[in-house]
């Protein structure tokens, strides 16, 4: 039964023309790169000619400037800036790292933040995470980081709750106002796929270089999932519920603030969890536009190749992710439980005394033993040479080190040059013939016209050969990373106890900001397009397994058995009844990992290749706000058109398969 | 019992659903069917429903699922607009009042009790008793009194501090019983209070909910899809079928004489000796002499079995509460209904 519904679907009446609309695309695609292999086409035909390409860069730039200057908005994001945001990121920074700004009280003692921070934990989810919580902030402070980790926590405090304000706010209005998730739903996707150069430069022209234009990039960042979490969560409050409020007498500010916000409590929270992780991996990117942090540091630690101090910051960064991730994580699943009738106040508030009395406690003990205060620079146990000696001594035994250099040598010479030469070859219109046949083929006729028109741009934005590098990085990192995690995925999905393990594995990767994976990268193959890909492919193995595991898993029971009882061997169920039902859940997996590799080869740009995260990276430099917006929205573009197409043939799918 | 001045009087309602309601309604030939409607691309929720309800009386709207009773319920508290017709409460149109004045009419007339309880997730089932209290700004200690008495009420004293999903399905119900009551509403509506409840569970909620009314004799709009649920219940019952109603009437009379074949169907099944009330079955004196001791006109024939098979009278006087002697009930016809024809 569960064979027959998977392969009875595609053949629709319309097939006959699909194909052959396909062989025409191709055909025509296949003649141009044939044509240019003789040396018989036309140079114009090739590339674009510099003479059509239009100065897009440089119109921005003016449009800008007249937005900038003419219109005066530059004074009121200068005011927003050194007005009540500049105030706001003093106060945090005063708190925590101790800036000599208003209140002039901080800095806090680190013991009484790791204190908090267990009570907190505590509070959520009890001893394991009051133990994570505390030793986080312990292992920080001891392993001397102290005040990196509270640069970067100084933004993030005031970013994260500013961006789940601004989102909820929204995320309202377009749950109430048709028009504005109209307006609101394309500007997502492309914010979503913009690479974060793009989010840096404008925030430091228009918010001056410093804590506050990363404070603005990473609240922009942070925007988007929890606008969606909100429409999403209002949209899903029960109707009887509404009705109880509106036959109660509700007005409707009183439906919003009594009965739909909090009914949506759960989506609302996980919005939250996301503001919370995605605020974390971008104040680590702000060290780009020279915002001092654990970014910057381990940014000059990679730089310098001095592994060791790179591998402890990565370390604290991880878990700070990790905690901040968990903590989040229980409230969401937290619910309400009652106290008996008669339960004194202290008993009721009885965390938030704790918290207070510990808080205050190591404080008054700081006083009295400064080292619960403040680690010096000769008391930490910062190993970093240590390290570093251990991992370059182990890289450079012989046997790792004929593994990596031969890795080396086979990816560059065999497989990545060679593949990165023949997309280059390949003349312009022939190439996006092959991306819309490739969109036509998986997606249908939208995402196929939308795929033409967005590679047209790109093509016209006059930066082709750069995008197909990145294009390049990409797809060759999202093969190899298929290539380990769908088997892995598989492999893990027999047991349920690996499933289980290999499905927290990843989760746990997945919150961490995406700068750490360029750690191994660099201390296994240097700094070269090998350690890109490399870097890359760890980040998008972790949502491929991910969503395998996942997939296989939710294979309704009553099909496997099916298979089970028609006498199929393992291998027969998984190829003809589990993985087809899989396919569409893999599919989002095969979507995010496309989208993270986008995202990542930009990072991986500090590498220092040739694609357009380099020539993104460059312009951060300067002020060409102009051809920031040109690259970063060809990275965007590209992306949206995979995306596309992937999205369309798994909702085609999961309709087919009657699975939503 | 049905009083001379309606509580709830709707003329003529229609609610459809589709894209432009009013104006196909406007222009709609008249006498077209559920089908028909549908056939143009609307479905007619509500189809050309007159009915009216009386103060103190429980009226039961049944149907199956899809029927409408849910969505006519819904017109009557305006949770829906209403796309034609009338709606008066205690002589109002409910559709020409604003916002403000809708606010205020369910805050201080209407409750209501919703199939799958409504509650607020978030809220103490204190706070969810006290919840419309709240709204219309009702001083703390003042609604945490009332809700506590309503609490007590249902029978739910000692677990005022719980949250909803710490309670059982029929304790969550008591609890939306209770909100509904809060404020002393003079209409209550439920819309399958018990249908989400288990067999056992909604027979002891029936005879907690016959207790409250006895106790507090509201108008009542009470739903439900269980025909044994409306007998019970009902002063009289609406079947309705495609958003319309086939027939309205006490609940003799529906097993009685059924209006329309549908309402036979429906009514085939059911043990009508269990149903019908001696008082039903009589027929009037017209002068016709009876002697002997009256039967209580108020009992069911099932439960007068054991006399009208003992008491060989061929006329039995039936008598009202008050003893006066009101008709006359043929043992024969009882004894009909009681064991079948012969």
């Amino acid at each position: 039964m569960a064979t027959l519904s998977t392969d009875l679907p595609k053949k629709a009446p319309g097939s006959g023309t699909k194909a052959q609309v396909l062989q025409l695309l191709l055909g025509a695609a296949a003649l141009l790169t044939l044509a240019q292999y003789l040396n018989l086409l036309p140079a114009w035909l090739h590339r674009l000619p510099e003479g059509v390409i239009p100065p897009t860069a440089q119109i921005l730039d003016a449009v800008f400037a007249f937005i900038q200057n003419d219109l005066g908005l530059i004074h009121v994001t200068r005011f927003i800036a050194e007005g009540p945001l500049e105030f706001l990121l003093d106060t945090s920074a005063n708190l925590l790292e101790g800036k000599r700004r208003w209140p002039y009280l901080g800095p806090v003692p680190w013991a009484a933040v790791a204190g908090v921070a267990g009570v907190i934990g505590y509070a959520l989810g009890g001893w394991r995470l009051a133990a994570l919580g505390a030793g986080t902030f312990i292992w920080t402070a001891l392993i001397g980081q102290w005040k990196m980790a509270m640069q970067t926590m100084s933004v993030l405090t005031v970013a994260a709750p500013l961006a789940f304000a601004i989102g909820l706010g929204l995320g309202i209005a377009a749950w109430k106002f048709a028009w504005v998730e109209r307006v609101l739903k394309p500007m997502l996707s492309v914010l979503q796929t913009l690479p974060f150069f793009t989010y840096l430069l404008p925030a430091v022209i228009f918010f001056k270089v410093g804590p506050t234009a990363g404070a603005v990039a990473t609240v922009i960042f942070a925007i988007p999932p929890m606008i969606l979490m909100t429409t999403l969560g209002l949209k899903k409050v029960s109707p009887e519920v509404i009705e109880a409020g509106k036959m109660s007498g509700c007005s409707r500010w009183q439906m919003l603030r009594h009965v739909y916000v909090p009914a949506a409590r759960t989506e609302i929270l996980v919005g939250v969890n996301q503001v919370i992780m995605l605020c974390l991996a971008m104040v680590v990117l702000t060290a780009f536009i020279g915002m001092p942090g654990l970014g910057a540091k381990l940014l000059a630690m990679m730089g310098s190749f001095k592994l060791g101090r790179s591998f402890e910051i990565g370390v604290t960064i991880v878990l700070l992710a990790v905690t901040l991730d968990r903590m989040s994580k229980a409230w969401v699943v937290k619910q309400p439980v009652h106290f008996e009738k008669g339960t004194p106040w202290w008993i009721r508030h009885r965390m938030v005394l704790t918290a207070l009395g510990v808080f205050l406690g190591f404080i008054l003990l700081a006083q009295l033993f400064p080292i619960l205060g403040s680690i010096g620079r000769k008391q930490h146990f910062s190993q970093g040479k240590e390290i570093d000696v251990l991992i370059k001594g182990f890289l450079a035994l012989d046997g790792i080190r004929a593994v990596t250099e031969w890795l080396r040598w086979f990816l560059n010479v065999k497989v990545l040059i060679p593949f990165r030469d023949t997309l280059l070859s390949i003349p312009t219109p022939a190439f996006i013939l092959m991306v819309v046949s490739f969109s036509y083929w998986l997606g249908g006729r939208r995402p196929a016209v939308f795929a033409a028109i967005f590679f047209t741009i790109v093509a016209f934005s006059g930066w082709w050969d750069r995008s197909i590098i990145t294009l390049y990085a990409v797809i060759s990192a999202v093969v190899l990373a298929m290539m380990i995690g769908i088997p892995l995925g598989i492999l893990a999905s027999r047991s349920e106890a690996w499933s289980r393990r290999v499905l927290l594995a990843c989760d746990t990767a997945q919150t961490f900001p995406s700068f750490i994976y360029l750690i191994p990268a660099i201390m296994l193959f240097g700094v070269n397009d090998v350690a890109v890909v490399f870097s890359i492919l760890i980040f998008a193995t972790v949502p491929l397994t991910r969503y395998t595991v996942e997939g296989l898993r939710t294979v309704p029971p009553e099909m496997t058995e099916a298979a089970d009882m028609s006498g199929s061997t393992r291998r027969q169920k998984l190829l003809s009844v589990q993985l087809p039902l899989a396919l569409p859940t893999m599919a989002v997996g095969f979507n995010q990992a496309i989208m993270f590799a986008f995202f990542m080869v930009i990072i991986a740009a500090f590498i220092g290749t040739q694609d357009l995260g380099q020539e993104l990276q460059r312009t951060l430099a300067g002020t060409e706000l102009g051809k920031n917006f040109v690259l970063g929205l060809n990275v965007s573009l590209m992306a949206l058109t995979f995306d596309m197409a992937i999205t369309a043939w798994a909702e085609h799918r999961k309709r087919a398969l009657g699975l939503d | 019992m049905p009083s001379s001045s309606p509580v709830i009087s709707a003329k003529n309602v229609w609610k459809l659903f589709g894209a432009s309601p009013e104006k196909y309604l406007a222009n709609m030939a008249p006498g077209r069917s559920f089908d028909d409607i549908r056939a143009d691309g609307y479905i007619a929720g509500v189809k050309d429903v007159s009915i009216e309800v009386g103060h103190g009386e429980m009226l039961v709207i049944m149907g199956l699922s899809g029927s409408g009773k849910s969505t006519l319920v819904r017109c009557f508290s305006r949770l829906h607009d209403i796309t034609g017709g009338t709606i008066e409460v205690e002589g109002q149109d409910i559709m020409a009042m604003d916002e403000r004045a809708l606010i205020e009419l369910r805050r201080n007339k209407m409750g209501m009790v919703f199939q799958s309880f409504g509650l607020l997730p978030h809220r103490t089932v204190l706070e969810n008793v006290a919840f419309p209290l709240e709204m219309r700004g009702q001083d703390r200690h003042e609604r945490r009194a009332r809700a506590l008495e309503v609490i007590r009420l249902v029978g739910l004293e000692g677990r005022e501090e719980y949250f909803p999903r710490e309670l059982s399905g029929g304790q969550q119900q008591r609890v939306g019983i209770a909100r509904s009551l809060a404020i002393e509403p003079d209409i209550w509506f439920l819309d399958e209070p018990f249908s989400a409840l288990d067999p056992l569970i909604r027979r002891e909620m029936q005879d907690e909910f016959l207790r409250l009314q006895e106790m507090l004799g509201k108008t009542i709009v009470f739903i439900t899809h269980d025909f044994d649920e409306a007998l019970r219940l009902a002063d009289r019952i609406a079947i309705m079928r495609n958003g319309a109603v086939e027939q309205c009437d006490t609940p003799d009379q529906i097993v009685m004489n059924p209006a329309t074949e549908y309402v036979a169907k429906f009514t085939e099944e059911i043990d009508k000796a269990r149903v019908v009330h001696a008082r039903g079955l009589a027929s009037p004196l017209n002068g016709t002499a009876v002697e002997g001791a009256a039967i209580d006109g108020g009992a069911t024939i099932h439960d007068l079995a054991r006399l009208l098979i003992n008491d060989t009278r061929a006329h039995l006087p039936v008598a009202d509460a008050k003893g006066a002697v009101t008709g006359v009930l043929q043992r024969q016809k009882a004894l009909d209904l009681l064991l079948g024809d012969a």
